[in-house]
């Protein structure tokens, strides 16, 4: 059954479509008058088993259950109960909490963050890889140290958002 | 000898190749996606890092994620494997650039066999015959009429690019031929980035026999014998064995030593099957090299005695086989059984799902090569080989009946597996009298 959808929901659509593609978390569009925000919490994998990287993981969900929402997570992910957002590797690589080796960490527990703040450096392959915190809020924890090996996938910060 | 080398890859043959380098003392890295987080023999590997999500490209194809775990987990070579980035000639010729041994042939090697046109004018430059063909590719449709005519129907469309039984189509006549041409050319270009085509004549009911060839870095090279194949479905093996039950020992060197031949000519080191086609009067024709291990490799493992893994290991860290030819001796016969989470009465159709009950053949000249586990979920993220179950017997008739009786004492519950094809095959009197050919199976089954 064919249904003529509207223009906005067809924009919609394709907006929620290049989030998915993309992995974006936040997206927002202004137009004149016209403003939309679009948020998106993807499904997240299980952790990964501790295989000598770093400190051990924090109790993690249940094997093969991937939580649906953040907050599921979060629940699970420590002594503060709040809502906790994980900052994740998206690569495999060195983590480096500076941006060189005599200057200050990019940010410390308590340091405010933007979806556009960079984190961290992940560093593969001889490239800096600059890592954005993707939510708003403040860093919780930090779960990594300097010149530590990280896994895809691998929790690098918490962050308690607004 | 190397101390830590990473697996470019998953399941059985990972697990494989764990075995080898514990056994050659050397540790083991293994690589895992979301996907295969459980996989329990990532507790056997040293170290096991996490690539990416499920999604291959994401994952196990993701090169620059594979070579920084080569590089944090600091080791000295990566193994492919099979399947994956096994033939891929720029993840060789990177690994070389980043000062990490590749356990495999060199890139130049890879990249004249891997292209199968190039391969056809080595063969024929190495005096091994080739099935009659295109020199090249073919680029027009007039061309590939003209050479059909002359060559005479059936002939084959294949990808120049194209391997592993994809991207062929057999045509009768001109008028299939000019259908198929073009839409071949296209299926080509989607399936592997490049729509060079070439045409073979077709041999009508051939059997597929390969050969397994070893070169190390100082240029001996050596056959471990062959392997017939023929029992496939849709050009995916299902069943292997050594020897060939239909060649004489003439056939048999000529074969093996035209296989070398060829080796020789790429300059190949490391190890390489060299697939023929036999036909019915017992002529063979090259049709392509394959430049990795294979997953049928433990068919040549068990009648030779040796370890084709820990080989390209050794050949890989600069040991030369110290021995000649006449020392390899063939014994016995061994058959492979490839079990797959698919339904046979319903055309073969994946069946993922979760294993509930799983419980493994044995006794005695049974080996099973598996990942497989009670309570593992098969998914649609990759293939659907469950496990490979080989038999070694010192005749053809006793290797059937301990396959047989292997086979029904495999318990994977609840899911559909092609284990109950394996053992019609088995069973059938054409199989049993070795009077079967490629076709066999979609014949007759």
């Amino acid at each position: 059954m064919a249904e003529k959808k509207s223009g906005d929901l067809e924009k919609i659509e394709k907006l929620i479509e290049i989030m998915k593609r993309n992995d974006l978390v936040e997206l927002e569009m202004s137009h004149g008058d016209n403003r939309i925000v679009l948020k998106r919490y993807p499904p997240m994998p299980p952790s990964p088993p501790a295989a000598g990287l770093g400190p051990s993981q924090q109790a993690a969900p249940a094997s093969g259950n991937i939580p649906q929402t953040r907050e599921v997570e979060a629940l699970s992910a420590g002594p503060d109960k709040g809502l906790l957002a994980e900052i994740k590797s998206p690569i495999v690589g060195t983590f480096y909490a500076t941006p060189s080796p005599d200057s200050e960490p990019y940010v410390e527990i308590g340091s405010r963050v933007e979806p556009q703040t960079v984190v961290c450096i992940i560093e593969a392959m001889k490239v800096m890889n600059e890592i954005k915190a993707e939510a708003s809020g403040t860093i919780a924890e930090i779960l990594v140290t300097n010149g530590q090996a990280v896994e895809y996938g691998q929790v690098l910060f918490r962050v308690r958002p607004d | 000898m190397f101390s830590r080398i990473l697996i470019a890859n998953r399941g059985e043959i990972a697990l494989r190749i764990i075995r080898a380098c514990h056994e050659l003392g050397i540790e083991a890295v293994a690589i895992y996606s979301e996907a295969d987080k459980d996989a329990p023999y990532l507790r056997f590997a040293d170290e096991a890092i996490c690539i990416g999500p499920a999604d291959c490209a994401r994952s196990y194809l993701n090169i620059p994620h594979i070579i920084s775990t080569a590089e944090i987990t600091d080791v000295e070579a990566i193994h492919p494997g099979y399947g994956f980035l096994a033939e891929n000639i720029n993840f060789a010729e990177i690994c070389e650039e980043c000062g990490i041994t590749f356990i495999g042939p060199p890139a130049a090697a890879m990249r004249l066999l891997g292209d199968k046109v190039e391969a056809r004018k080595l063969a024929r430059k190495a005096h091994v015959p080739v099935v009659a063909g295109s020199d090249g590719a073919i680029t027009n449709e007039a061309e590939a009429l003209k050479l059909a005519n002359k060559m005479e129907y059936p002939v084959i469309i294949k990808a120049a690019a194209g391997g592993g039984g994809r991207g062929m189509r057999v045509v009768h006549n001109d008028i299939s031929l000019r259908s198929a041409f073009s839409a071949a050319k296209a299926e080509a270009e989607a399936a592997f980035g490049d729509g060079s085509v070439y045409l073979e004549k077709y041999i009508v009911e051939p059997r597929h026999v390969e050969v397994q060839v070893i070169a190390d870095q100082a240029g001996n090279t050596l056959h471990f014998y062959e392997r017939d194949c023929s029992v496939q479905r849709r050009h995916q093996k299902m069943i292997e064995e050594s020897p060939c039950p239909v060649l004489d020992e003439r056939t048999r060197d000529s074969l093996c030593e035209a296989a070398i031949r060829l080796v020789k000519e790429a300059k190949y080191v490391n190890a390489a099957t060299v697939e023929f086609l036999l036909d019915k009067d017992k002529k063979f024709y090259f049709i392509e090299v394959n430049t990795r291990i294979q997953v049928e490799h433990p068919v040549t493992e068990m009648v030779t005695g040796h370890d084709l893994i820990k080989w390209q290991i050794k050949i890989a860290d600069g040991h030369t086989l110290k021995f000649r030819q006449k020392n390899i001796r063939h014994n016995g016969v061994a058959i492979e059984c490839r079990i797959n989470a698919e339904d046979p009465e319903r055309d073969f159709a994946p069946c993922p799902g979760t294993i509930a009950k799983y419980i493994a053949p044995g006794g005695p000249s049974v080996r099973v090569d598996t990942h497989a586990f009670q309570g593992w979920t098969v998914s649609t993220n990759y293939d659907s080989m469950i496990a490979k179950v080989i038999v070694h017997q010192k005749t053809r008739a006793e290797a059937i009946a301990t396959m047989k009786r292997a086979l029904r004492e495999f318990v994977i519950e609840p899911i559909k597996t092609t284990i109950p094809a394996c053992l019609d095959i088995l069973s059938h009197n054409l199989f049993v009298k070795n009077k079967i050919d490629t076709g066999f199976v979609e014949r007759n089954f």
